[in-house]
């Protein structure tokens, strides 16, 4: 490899925030008063945290240093699988901080209130055309807290027709969001079992299904990269029995434009618009989860809704059937507006960018099959499915080719998911990777392959270059220290 | 479009690779009655300038500061963002990384989290503070929750001054559960009656807020007494206002088993209600009920100190259904950004800036009465409080808008009991000359 990306350079320490400046410093331009003081009554008054006082420069500096011990898709590519790592537009940042809409506060009278109320608007409409799904809700402020309100839709709904269904049906190779947010609605997870070829075999389901089941969990393409191909048949089944379809739109990316989520039989669905698009995802959040779901659901969806009459923007909470509120407000507005963005940057090209992220992901596959195990050998959707296997003959594992990939520049993949495959690496590059990029990512694990023939202690020890180097994780859970 | 790199003899090449045809041949997996028939039907591509053109359009709409005067908080606070904060969380170090499943490559995101987890400690007066959690409701409902696993018991008391959205996440979170929620209501001070609460060993938890909705302070340490007269029970402390305790006394030294509200106040623009983030702290003997994520301290091999993902077995990714919650995805960037925002203030500086919103809420709340108005509770405030204004006021209340002035938040449809009521709310954002203003447009 000629350019190896990871490189070694100046690290610089950086003490804990209480560690550094000194009582009296501020980094903040305090107003003088302009009314006079009214001191509040001496029992109410406690001692103040014991924050430090540090300067504007200590806080800058403290700041920067700890940035740069961290790596984002802007540092390279990040080929975390379900996670969607793709590039995030610098674009929707400006939109994102306009005054006009960052500082809109959310009880602001309506008609004072029309340009964000148009976003949100116009967003559901795009979403739902993307999806196929007609009614849309922004309020979810992640993909687990869409999940949730989505088991709340099927419990609204079956209580509806006054059934009080205990399971749901939830494959092998979910998330485990799907499970818990299940379980917070009282429904029991029923775990159905992926077939060889890695998908839902409709008689499995079928032989699960039954009139106390809610329904099922489905994410489309799957975990595995996989696009389940039976879940036409497989949501007649679950139909046919008074259930209905979830489907975890994590992995939305592989088929916008490719396919219509109600023609599938699907009832509801979450999007999560800090992967498919394009949002920034923090160093964990802030996400954004928004429920698309039919015709004969919306009336559960949760209030207020944003509704278009005469010409204005307005806020309605009459919809009596409704599950109530997930969030305080509107959801994680300022990540809708990213993707609002996205989406009218994109236009129609978000079928080309699912169309090159599942070009992309084939490419690693085949340019990666003679190295490592592939335990699915099938034309894979936007992420593919390798394992250690071959690797294990030399005493090296999925972490260690994980951790020895940090050295080499590049973020590993996701490690030991799904949990059906042992010792996983589940890989997405998303289209945003230029192909030169990806053999680099080629190259480079090619290399480490051939590392662990001939020298796998390289493995063992990484990652080298980082500001540390493998973190003892079995004492921070033993004698946990979680504030200093 | 600038965001796909590939080039068609990019695409024709890695096409020869795999072995297919064309892009169409790379979806064989999908049965064609499963194929979509249409086009997207979205809105043609805008280039970069003609969406910020549309984009500054719609964000012209909006009334905002400074040229609308808004007199409203209920939860979401204008306070003054340094530039410091702006720029640092654009660090896309920070911004454009995913959760740290890797740690050696997260430091900077987990010693930030550790750092916001230990500040966030010391301001609300507990033991441990968790990463996040969306907003200030779903960490209550996700509170309450937590004290019916911790006691198994099946009912749960919350004030009804606690924001009433709140309650209604309460409530939707509660809905598909065996367990009651029953409201406490109102003294004529403005705070939470308690004299009716009867059977204390039959609840898991008891939620106020302070300041409460109505901006009073609520008297925590003889709530708390009451509520530990009962051992089982867990005292829960709710907040929208966190820059309240730069001054007051925290709920954690005032009994409070949790505490958890929202933290945007803390540098986090009101962005139409979100993103903020949800701020969860407890007593050290709930650390492995606490939903969320939790960063500990550790070392690496060479022994330097360093930071990890930790206590994981309470979360849904290896627990599934039988986790703690069901939450993945947190606030971790307006974390960071409450964490710069606590430390560019300091000790000092919090104190100071509590006293100011105090002090100015204080002022308008007197020149209000002095004008004439009842404030008809008379318990000390935060920087909101609640004004009667007469009878028909909402007519004013539509001129004021036309003049550029938000005269507060109605009452009424949330406390159909408390008609004319107003909630007013004034930081430091706010002049002398802007309250005076008001004072003389609702007295005219």
């Amino acid at each position: 490899m000629k350019d190896l990306m990871g490189s070694t350079g100046l690290i610089l320490n950086e003490p804990l925030l209480w560690e550094k400046g000194k009582k009296g410093r501020t980094g903040f331009s305090l107003p003088n008063s302009d009314v006079p003081s009214s001191p509040l009554v001496e029992e109410l008054i406690g001692v103040g945290p014991d924050f430090p006082d540090l300067s504007e420069v200590d806080v800058v500096r403290h700041y920067t240093h700890l940035s740069t011990w961290n790596f984002g898709v802007d540092s390279g590519m990040y080929p975390l699988g379900s996670c969607t790592m793709k590039y995030n537009p610098k674009t929707n940042e400006r939109q994102a901080s306009l005054p006009g809409l960052a500082q809109a506060h959310p009880l602001l009278p309506t008609e004072l209130a029309q340009g964000v109320l148009r976003i949100m608007f116009d967003l559901e409409k795009h979403l739902a055309e993307i999806t196929g799904l007609p009614a849309v809700t922004l309020q979810p402020a992640a993909g687990a807290q869409g999940e949730l309100t989505g088991m709340l839709l099927f419990y609204a709904f079956h209580m509806m027709n006054k059934e009080r269904r205990t399971k749901i049906l939830i494959p092998d190779t979910a998330h485990g969001t799907n499970p818990a947010s299940a379980a917070l609605c009282g429904f029991r997870s029923i775990s159905v079992a992926s077939n060889a070829q890695g998908v839902l075999s409709p008689d499995d389901v079928d032989a699960l299904m039954d009139e106390d089941t809610a329904g099922i969990m489905v994410t489309n393409p799957n975990t595995l990269g996989l696009f389940e191909e039976h879940i036409k048949q497989i949501s007649d089944i679950v139909h046919a029995k008074g259930g209905l379809v979830y489907a975890d739109g994590a992995n939305m990316n592989a088929v916008m434009g490719m396919v219509n989520m109600a023609d599938l039989g699907v009832d509801v669905l979450h999007l999560n618009l800090h992967k498919t698009f394009s949002t920034p995802h923090g160093g964990g959040g802030p996400g954004s989860g928004p429920v698309c779901v039919t015709k004969r659901l919306e009336p559960f969806l949760p209030v207020p809704r944003v509704v278009h009459v005469q010409g204005r923007y307005e806020l309605s909470y009459d919809f009596p059937e409704s599950i109530g509120k997930v969030h305080a407000f509107y959801g994680n507005f300022g990540i809708q507006i990213r993707a609002y963005s996205y989406i009218l940057s994109m236009g129609d090209q978000l079928k080309t960018a699912s169309q090159l992220a599942v070009l992309n992901a084939n490419y690693l596959k085949e340019s990666l099959r003679d190295i490592f195990h592939l335990p699915y050998d099938r034309p894979c959707m936007h992420e593919c499915v390798f394992t250690d296997k071959h690797q294990q003959a030399y005493k090296v594992s999925t972490l260690d080719i994980a951790k020895r990939l940090i050295d080499y520049g590049f973020h590993p993949p996701t490690v030991y998911f799904p949990l059906v495959v042992q010792g996983a690496l589940m890989m997405e590059p998303t289209e945003t990777e230029s192909k030169e990029d990806l053999d680099r990512f080629i190259e480079a694990l090619r290399q480490i392959a051939q590392e662990a023939k001939d020298n796998p202690d390289l493995l063992l020890q990484a990652p080298v270059k980082t500001k540390v180097r493998r973190l003892d994780e079995t004492m921070a859970a033993r004698k946990p220290c979680l504030a200093g | 479009m600038r965001y796909l790199p590939h080039t068609q003899e990019d695409i024709a090449d890695m096409l020869k690779k795999i072995g297919a045809g064309s892009l169409d041949d790379l979806f064989t997996s999908i049965p064609d009655d499963c194929r979509r028939k249409s086009d997207l039907d979205l809105p043609q591509a805008k280039t970069e300038w003609e969406l910020n053109r549309h984009m500054s359009g719609l964000a012209e709409q909006m009334a905002v500061c400074p040229d609308y005067k808004v007199f409203i908080g209920a939860g979401s606070y204008d306070h003054y963002i340094p530039e410091v904060i702006k720029q640092l969380l654009g660090r896309s170090e920070f911004f454009t990384a995913y959760t740290p499943y890797q740690p050696e490559m997260s430091q900077g995101t987990l010693q930030a989290i550790y750092e916001y987890q230990t500040l966030t400690t010391r301001l609300l007066g507990l033991d441990v503070a968790n990463a996040s959690m969306y907003d200030g409701a779903s960490s209550l409902a996700e509170a309450l929750l937590m004290s019916v696993r911790i006691t198994r018991r099946k009912k749960v008391a919350i004030s009804r001054l606690i924001h009433p959205l709140y309650r209604q996440v309460v409530r939707t979170y509660f809905a598909p559960t065996e367990f009651e929620v029953v409201e406490l209501p109102v003294l004529e001070s403005g705070q939470t009656d308690m004299t009716g609460l009867q059977d204390l060993e039959t609840f898991a938890g008891v939620a106020v807020q302070s300041p409460n909705y109505f901006g009073c302070i609520e008297n925590l340490s003889a709530l708390g007494e009451k509520i530990h007269s009962d051992n089982k029970t867990l005292f829960i402390v709710s907040f929208t206002e966190p820059l309240a305790y730069g001054i007051l006394k925290n709920p954690g030294s005032l009994g409070a088993d949790i505490a958890c509200g929202e933290g945007q106040s803390l540098g986090v623009p009101s962005s139409f209600g979100g993103p903020g983030l949800g701020m969860f702290a407890a007593k050290k003997t709930y650390m492995r009920n606490m939903p969320g994520r939790l960063v500990g301290r550790t070392q690496d091999i060479e022994g330097k100190r360093g930071f990890v993902l930790t206590l994981s077995t309470r979360e849904q990714h290896i627990r599934r259904e039988k986790a703690t919650s069901n939450i993945c995805s947190n606030q971790g960037l307006c974390a960071t950004a409450a964490a710069m925002y606590m430390a560019t203030l300091g000790g000092t500086g919090i104190r100071k800036l509590a006293e100011l919103n105090h002090d100015k809420a204080a002022y308008l709340q007197n020149e209000l009465k002095t004008a004439g108005f009842e404030v008809p509770f008379d318990t000390p405030v935060f920087n909101e409080f609640v004004v009667k204004f007469p009878e028909g006021f909402e007519k004013t209340y539509a001129n004021l808008l036309a003049k550029k002035i938000v005269p507060g938040l109605s009452l009424t449809p949330d406390y159909p009991e408390f008609p004319d009521y107003y909630l007013l709310c004034v930081t430091e954002t706010m002049d002398k000359a802007d309250m005076d203003l008001l004072v003389k447009e609702v007295t005219s």
